[in-house]
């Protein structure tokens, strides 16, 4: 494994304007008004990215990771420290900030790979599969005003993806395109995952994080509060957002729900694949509550099974000592060991009041045959 | 099996990679060097540049052509007929004077915004920011040469023959024209960034920067006789333009003292020569041409340091 990405103690500070003078007859009446605030975007930032790993950098809103992502690709200047580059890298920041509304598809193609840096030739050595790729044969020598968003998006990200890069960078572009397409950039990332490249992958959105990521790094205010496999990091992320809550909190609700236990009447969570179970949630309200409930399980990787709620009956909690049932009629998980998330969230289901994660660890055996995540229970005859 | 050799070739070539490094501030010669590795993205916004300008229009390149041509017609009709200056075959001495000034005037008039105006592009993707103004001095350069084309056909038509032993001084005041300019084009567009007024100023300064060059007047003429009586003629030359129009007014000119086509008439004598342009030895143009150049790259250098100083903060500013 060789490391293709270094980042060292960086650091990134904004000047916030609060009143702008921008011209010269502001700068000569106003030469010294105008508070400037300092702003720190990110504070000492340290991690490595090695080949053939795939990091997701999480955090929510405002929380330094974009900023992040620019000092890596070189858009933005870090204040102090110092990132070191190996091979080359291909941004999915903005995906066509780089065109020219008044070219054409083929014109384009040939400036925002330069953009990215890469030559004429090899440009020319992959022209077809970028309009195979983005699916506009038909336009590629029409002006890119006329284009649709869509195929604006599809003609950049398919450029930046066939030009080779040994370090690719995605921010947040998975949400464009409609489903096929979007799920032909997954597939396009997977390759490259198998190819033993490096990704790095921005998003909030958890589930996408834990379906490319091996790794994640998550950041809030700035400051690295997680590295380590990708369901770790998450879990820090989750508890970290609920302590951020709380600290926010101002009517004081979030204080006053918790959830105690979560306990079977056998005392065991060990199941058989295929029987059924029942847990018991502890929960302490010191007010009275009404909300949903919500359970998720997942996989000690990190994928989501299922994630179930009250179905629209709302649960009461009354102050004092309330008890939730939960009742899985029949588990089909095949042999593993699945982590149970439970929590309270609000009735539109918008903010979470108390959570818990891994508040249990259920143990399935299964000696059956099927192979994968459940059993289905098919059968197999000629007819 | 051979998803695991592939991989391994691809390891291999990363290791073999050196680690490119970002960090607070590049020095200069690391600048330098991104900047000769982005050649490539030079010439591609070069070329959109030049092709967005005429894409949309029926007369295409031509429009380069049309409106130095006709300013030239304006200015040789006012100061040749109107105000009867006395030198004969004006349009050549104009012409010679004017292909300088437009390609310092286009590139300073469009690249002074340029950082500005392509601030989305600036904020999402990583170059070396100065090539957007380079790129703008770069199409001036490739109108430059078209109209040194029109330039060479119309002396053909009108059989006027250039000096050809001091072309090989040409290059040498292009290079420094364009080393000027390049250096004023990187400084003006980061200079805009903080101060979007520049935008409105650089118009007024080069309004005024026109007639301090030898365009529509001769210097050795009109301007030399008043600054030599006080001693102030190098003050004349703090502008390198000068030099450089001097050299290819030279070339293609050539007749340093003329005979007026209008009769002066000055303290009671007749006069009929003009000395339109300076009567130096070639050597005297090759040394003043060689050291101009060898200042204005070094200007150039100034430039990159000061834009590395500027731009550290574009981000907050755009």
């Amino acid at each position: 494994m060789a490391t293709v990405i270094r980042v060292e103690g960086i650091s990134k500070t904004f000047k916030i304007h609060h009143e702008r003078h921008q011209s010269l007859k502001e700068r000569l009446l106003h030469p010294r008004s105008g508070s400037t605030e300092v702003f720190d975007a990110l504070a000492d930032i340290n991690f490595t990215v090695d080949t053939n790993e795939t990091v997701g950098l999480v955090g929510h809103n405002g929380s330094g990771k974009s900023t992040l992502l620019k000092c890596i690709c070189g858009v933005l200047q870090p204040t102090s420290g110092q990132i070191r580059i190996r091979g080359s890298l291909a941004a999915l920041l903005e995906l066509g900030a780089g065109f020219q509304p008044e070219l054409s598809g083929r014109d384009n193609v040939y400036l925002y790979g330069a953009m990215l840096g890469f030559s004429k030739k090899m440009v020319d050595g992959i022209f077809d599969s970028v309009v195979d790729f983005s699916e506009i044969e038909q336009f590629i020598d029409t002006q890119v005003k006329f284009y649709s968003s869509g195929m604006y998006v599809r003609l950049a990200f398919a450029v930046a993806v066939n030009v080779d890069p040994d370090i690719l960078v995605v921010d947040e572009v998975l949400a464009v395109g409609d489903e096929r397409f979007q799920a032909k950039c997954i597939d396009r990332i997977r390759s490259f995952q198998d190819e033993g490249r490096s990704i790095l992958f921005v998003t909030h959105n958890a589930d996408q994080v834990r379906a490319i990521c091996d790794r994640a790094i998550v950041l809030d205010g700035g400051r690295m509060i997680a590295d380590g496999p990708t369901h770790e990091s998450l879990r820090t992320f989750r508890e970290h957002l609920m302590g951020t809550a709380q600290e926010h909190d101002r009517s004081g609700l979030l204080a006053s729900i918790s959830i105690d236990s979560i306990t079977t009447p056998s005392g065991s969570f060990d199941v058989r694949s295929g029987a059924g179970m029942h847990f018991d949630v502890a929960i302490s309200s010191q007010s009275a509550y009404s909300g949903n409930f919500i359970m998720e399980i997942f996989t000690r990787k990190g994928m989501l099974v299922s994630r179930s709620d009250a179905k629209g009956s709302p649960v009461n909690l009354t102050p004092g000592r309330n008890s939730v049932g939960i009742d899985l009629p029949q588990i089909p998980l095949l042999d593993g060991i699945y982590d149970i998330n439970v929590g309270v969230v609000d009735p539109h289901g918008n903010t979470v009041i108390a959570w818990r994660e891994q508040a249990a660890s259920l143990q399935v055996t299964y000696d059956g045959r099927e192979g994968g995540l459940v059993e289905m229970g098919a059968t197999i005859h000629q007819q | 099996m051979s998803d695991d050799s592939s991989a391994r070739v691809e390891r291999r070539s990363i290791e073999d990679a050196s680690f490119r490094v970002v960090s607070a501030r590049d020095s200069l010669p690391t600048r330098l060097r991104n900047l000769w590795d982005r050649r490539e993205l030079l010439s591609s916004l070069i070329r959109s540049d030049v092709r967005i300008k005429y894409k949309n229009s029926a007369l295409g390149i031509v429009w380069s052509m049309l409106t130095p041509t006709l300013f030239l017609a304006i200015y040789w009709l006012v100061f040749a007929k109107f105000l009867k200056n006395g030198i004969p075959n004006f349009v050549v001495y104009l012409f010679a004077g004017m292909v300088v000034w437009n390609m310092f005037n286009t590139s300073l008039s469009t690249a002074t915004g340029v950082i500005v105006v392509r601030s989305g592009l600036v904020k999402k993707v990583s170059f070396p920011r100065e090539i957007l103004a380079l790129a703008n001095v770069g199409s001036a350069t490739f109108y430059f040469f078209i109209q040194l084309c029109v330039f060479g056909l119309y002396l053909l038509i009108v059989r006027h023959a250039p000096d050809y032993s001091y072309f090989w001084l040409l290059p040498i005041a292009f290079l420094a024209l364009y080393f000027f300019t390049a250096a004023l084009a990187v400084v003006m567009s980061a200079i805009t960034v903080y101060m979007r007024d520049m935008e409105h100023f650089i118009l007024i300064i080069l309004q005024l920067w026109f007639f301090l060059s030898p365009v529509v007047y001769s210097y050795e003429h009109s301007i030399a006789p008043q600054l030599h009586a006080h001693g102030l003629a190098w003050l004349y030359f703090l502008n390198p333009v000068t030099l450089i129009m001097l050299t290819f007014q030279r070339a293609f000119y050539v007749a340093t003292v003329v005979h007026s086509t209008t009769p002066l008439v000055a303290g009671g004598h007749t006069f009929s020569l003009i000395k339109v342009l300076p009567s130096w030895p070639m050597s005297t143009y090759f040394y003043l041409d060689i050291s101009l150049l060898a200042i204005m790259v070094a200007l150039f250098l100034v430039a990159e340091v000061v834009f590395g100083r500027l731009q550290g903060n574009f981000e907050s500013e755009l």
